[in-house]
């Protein structure tokens, strides 16, 4: 297909998958923004007053709040595309694109950019929320939004893979419950990992949340655990291997053709 | 006139990971404008091979080109060319039958503006329009069939395959489905049309291929194919009742009751002297009527034939 008939297929996945997001809302919009507030009263009020700053001059909520962020980013971003595409191949109508003339490219770039926008929606959503219990320093802008970004098309794809591999609807709950939530919580939402002792500090280094929710941490507030090199470059590896995976999946049509 | 086949479907075969082997090298020709059968009992092969046609299922080997255009080497083009309607119902019932359109032209490049204009224009054609801004699931089975073949014509298709569409569907509906689908065809689109219904076929398809058992048993013209089955079996309702079978040279006659008689005759005698001899003898038929669809009979036939030769050769 020309240029701008991959522009306007490209259109039409975005459009259909915001579509979907709206529409749904209560399932889409809604749970993160009630997880978070009670988290910002939990953790960030009751508990967070009494255990001061983890940072010097940071207090306990204006720390958490890029944690949580990302943590709201990260479930919606892989929460989207897993429900959606696998809803898509359940239903069977993922057929109306494999049919179709689009380049497998264009599925995937369709379907990671729906989950990356409900990411941001809810980093927005999150983010005014938290203004009710704090006030957030916009440190590094660029930082803040290319850490967000990246965050999400990385677990866009990783949602994608999961969603194709899928074979029933367990399948797609499987890898929140038991990885993401795991990686999450360890990734240094809630703590500092210079906190941590040997060896669980360089353990801490395998999960890949911990260099997303510190750079993230760095643009709001100017203070990471964790170089910005090492932290894009995890984030950059991550991309670029699960969009390989991605396209491979579907270029190949596992899981998808017969 | 276009000297480029509308299919070419070359040496395809299939065999999926259980090790079945769905296709075992079909070749297969269909000109452009052409209304084309391809019929076979389920599990012959049909879907798997209109599933690679729509690239939904990948080939094991072989090829086959769409106006030229191979399905392997360049599967974007090729996919440009055909429109699908399958046998399942596979759009998202959640969806607007107008969004399931647009965005069904969408996949393809159409801009949105061309695309509603379609959209409306199909889905009014096929008696959808009052349904258009409703979700899909509160429609019923026959509209949902009617659908598909809306959102087929979306990309306004040079092929259009059509697996099973009238499968379910009431006589009315079924009879409308195939004016719309003789107008497409008689516009100049090519038409692949499987189905059960061989009377569907009989009538509006003008080539025939029949694939059984991974292979294609029968490909030629529905009148040529029609020509071979040379002996027919009407049945005669009576107006009175008879006691005894009549005398009748050249036709085997068969008393179904008092007032039915079945009368098997070849095609090389004619109906006239049939109609006289009876005449003749004080009986008088009120009506008559094939006892079985031509097509269906030859298509048992064939089949039956299929299976017996590969029941010896596996012998």
């Amino acid at each position: 297909m020309s240029t701008n008939a991959n522009l306007i297929a490209l259109g039409t996945i975005t459009r259909r998958e915001v579509v979907r997001i709206l529409r749904i809302w209560m399932q889409t919009l809604l749970p993160s923004a009630i997880t978070m507030t009670l988290y910002f009263v939990i953790f960030g009020r009751m508990v967070g007053s009494r255990i001061g700053d983890i940072v010097p001059g940071i207090g306990y909520i204006d720390y958490i709040v890029p944690g949580l962020i990302m943590m709201a980013v990260i479930t919606n971003s892989y929460g989207n595309i897993s429900s959606s595409f696998f809803g898509a191949k359940f239903g069977r109508h993922v057929e109306e694109m494999l049919a179709s003339p689009m380049p497998s490219w264009v599925i995937l770039t369709g379907y990671v950019t729906g989950a990356v926008l409900r990411g941001l929606l809810v980093a927005v959503i999150v983010l005014i929320i938290s203004l009710f219990f704090t006030r957030i320093h916009l440190y590094h802008p660029w930082v803040t939004l290319s850490t967000i970004l990246l965050t999400s098309i990385v677990f866009s794809l990783a949602g994608f893979a999961n969603a194709v591999y899928a074979k029933k609807f367990d399948d797609i709950a499987l890898v929140p419950t038991f990885v993401l939530a795991p990686l999450t919580y360890l990734g240094g939402v809630f703590y500092s990992v210079n906190q941590l002792g040997s060896p669980w500090r360089e353990i801490s280094h395998a999960n890949p949340i911990l260099y997303m929710v510190n750079a993230f941490r760095y643009g709001l507030l100017g203070v990471s655990d964790i170089s910005m090199g090492v932290a894009y470059a995890v984030m950059l590896g991550l991309a670029i291997v699960l969009g390989a995976i991605g396209m491979m999946l579907l270029e190949r049509g596992i899981g998808l053709r017969t | 006139m276009s000297t480029v086949a509308a299919l070419d479907v070359v040496e395809l075969k299939k065999t999926y990971a259980n090790g079945v082997e769905a296709l075992k090298g079909v070749s297969l020709t269909v000109q452009p404008g052409d209304f084309f059968a391809l019929l076979g009992p389920n599990g012959a092969g049909k879907s798997t091979l209109i599933g690679i046609l729509s690239s939904l299922v990948n080939a094991s080997d072989g090829d086959a080109r769409i106006f030229g255009v191979s399905i392997r080497t360049q599967r974007s083009a090729a996919m440009r060319l055909i429109g699908l309607v399958p046998q399942e119902l596979n759009f998202n019932m959640f969806e607007k039958p107008f969004d399931i359109c647009v965005n069904q032209a969408g996949f393809y490049g159409i801009p949105r503006s061309v695309a509603a204009e379609r959209a409306e224009k199909y889905l009014k054609q096929l008696v959808l329009w009052d349904k258009a801004f409703a979700p899909a699931r509160a429609m019923s089975g026959g509209m949902k069939r009617r659908l598909m073949i809306a959102r087929a014509m979306m990309s306004e298709p040079k092929l259009l395959i059509l697996d099973e569409p009238t499968a379910g569907v009431d006589i009315e509906i079924r009879r409308s489905m195939w004016k719309f689908i003789s107008a497409i065809n008689a516009a100049g689109t090519t038409v692949i049309l499987t189905t059960h219904y061989l009377e569907e076929a009989e009538q509006l398809c003008r080539n025939i291929a029949i694939i059984d058992k991974g292979r294609i048993i029968e490909n030629t013209s529905m009148k040529l194919l029609l020509s071979k089955l040379d002996v027919e079996t009407f049945v005669l309702d009576l107006a009175e009742p008879i006691a005894a079978l009549p005398a009748m040279p050249h036709v085997k006659l068969t008393r179904v009751d008092e007032v039915t008689l079945e009368a098997e005759m070849s095609r090389q005698h004619d109906l006239n002297s049939l109609f006289a001899t009876l005449s003749t003898q004080g009986v008088t038929v009120r009506s008559m009527r094939n006892k079985a669809n031509r097509l269906e009979e030859l298509f048992v036939r064939l089949v039956e034939t299929g299976s017996a030769s590969s029941g010896k050769a596996a012998a």
